[in-house]
């Protein structure tokens, strides 16, 4: 495929980049990642990559916009309201960038539809809001053998890692389990800070595009965190878990679960 | 110089805001049954009688205990010590 002049200049601050050029570009162009949630994390993530011409981005969200989400969710807005969260940010996505394709899915992931979801794409991003899909997600990753870009947030607080299965750690060598119901506030208990799913989404946009292009150094066995309160980043470091019950030596978990509804609320 | 430990935002109420407090040298253990003196509270939400909780994660100057002695990993004058719980949100 070559660019035509509209997308040579479109482009034209990524192929002037010796480490991205036009052989760069074409690799994002051809590049296809799946987005788990249309939410704070998914809209930046989404924006971001859609601006840098990812070739296919698929959104998956079953929820609706509402009026409390747009403090923080860029992608969508009063016009939308009421509209389901993957159909308001293609929307938003392909007025950006029209050389983008965006595909929705309006379901819940769950243990039954998410490898056959995640196969078509090269890197899933996650940035969903409670810990079973979370878990889930890691879990098919795993097993699917894709990269995982992961991102969550609480607050004033976030934390970013990237998940290269078979090569480093994957979340559950990071957090064992997923806390008990209740013991950890979602953020509609406790509150987010508006700007910060932009910060943590735009490291996830990062970290996606570096994978893509081949370059830099990924967050893999490592997990960074952000404290905005502080403004500080820190970065301290996940080995892979030999006795990890998906990833380690004897994985006790070889086909998808999923974990009780009952975390859902959380 | 003590330890200084890293008291993430969930947990900042506990420390009436701070989020770095001095600790004294010993193991995790001692440290954080320590801090909880000053701290009440402290020790629950990051310990289950004497062991760590699943879901929270301890590093020494960036190292995770688990890979290490876990609660009984040493802590020195100086050392740094994170305490990471799992967060989940994306919304």
């Amino acid at each position: 495929m070559d660019f035509t002049e509209e997308q040579l200049q479109r482009y034209s601050r990524h192929i002037i980049l010796p480490e991205v050029g036009g052989k760069g570009q074409k690799k994002i162009s051809g590049s296809r990642v799946l987005i788990a949630g249309a939410g704070g994390l998914g809209c930046p993530v989404g924006y971001y990559l859609a601006a840098a011409g990812v070739g296919t981005i698929a959104m998956v969200d079953n929820d609706v916009v509402e009026l409390s989400n747009l403090q923080r969710q860029i992608a969508h807005s009063v016009r939308t309201l009421g509209m389901n969260k993957a159909e308001s940010a293609k929307n938003t996505f392909e007025a950006l960038n029209p050389d983008v394709n965006v595909v929705t899915i309006k379901e819940r992931l769950n243990s039954k539809n998410i490898l056959g979801l995640i196969k078509d794409y090269d890197i899933v991003v996650d940035g969903t809001d409670n810990f079973p899909t979370r878990y889930l997600i890691n879990d098919a990753c795993v097993l699917a053998g894709k990269p995982l870009v992961s991102g969550a947030i609480l607050r004033f607080e976030g934390q970013v890692t990237t998940i290269l299965p078979g090569e480093g750690h994957c979340y559950r060598c990071l957090f064992e389990e997923p806390p008990p119901p209740g013991l950890v506030p979602s953020c509609q208990e406790a509150g987010v800070l508006g700007v910060l799913p932009g910060v943590v989404g735009a490291l996830q946009a990062a970290e996606v595009l570096k994978l893509v292009l081949g370059k830099g150094k990924p967050l893999s066995n490592q997990l960074l965190i952000y404290d905005a309160l502080g403004v500080n980043f820190r970065k301290v470091k996940v080995p892979k878990n030999p006795d990890c019950k998906v990833c380690g030596k004897s994985p006790v978990i070889t086909e998808l679960i999923d974990i009780g509804e009952e975390y859902c609320s959380i | 110089m003590p330890v200084k430990v890293l008291i993430p935002v969930p947990l900042q109420r506990l420390t009436k805001g701070q989020e770095t407090v001095d600790g004294s040298a010993g193991t995790v253990i001692t440290l954080i049954k320590d801090l909880d003196q000053k701290y009440s509270g402290l020790a629950e939400r990051i310990c289950e009688g004497d062991k760590v909780r699943r879901f929270v994660n301890i590093y020494v100057n960036e190292e995770d205990i688990r890979f290490m002695s876990n609660e009984e990993t040493s802590v020195k004058d100086g050392d740094v010590v994170s305490i990471v719980p799992a967060i989940a949100g994306g919304c």
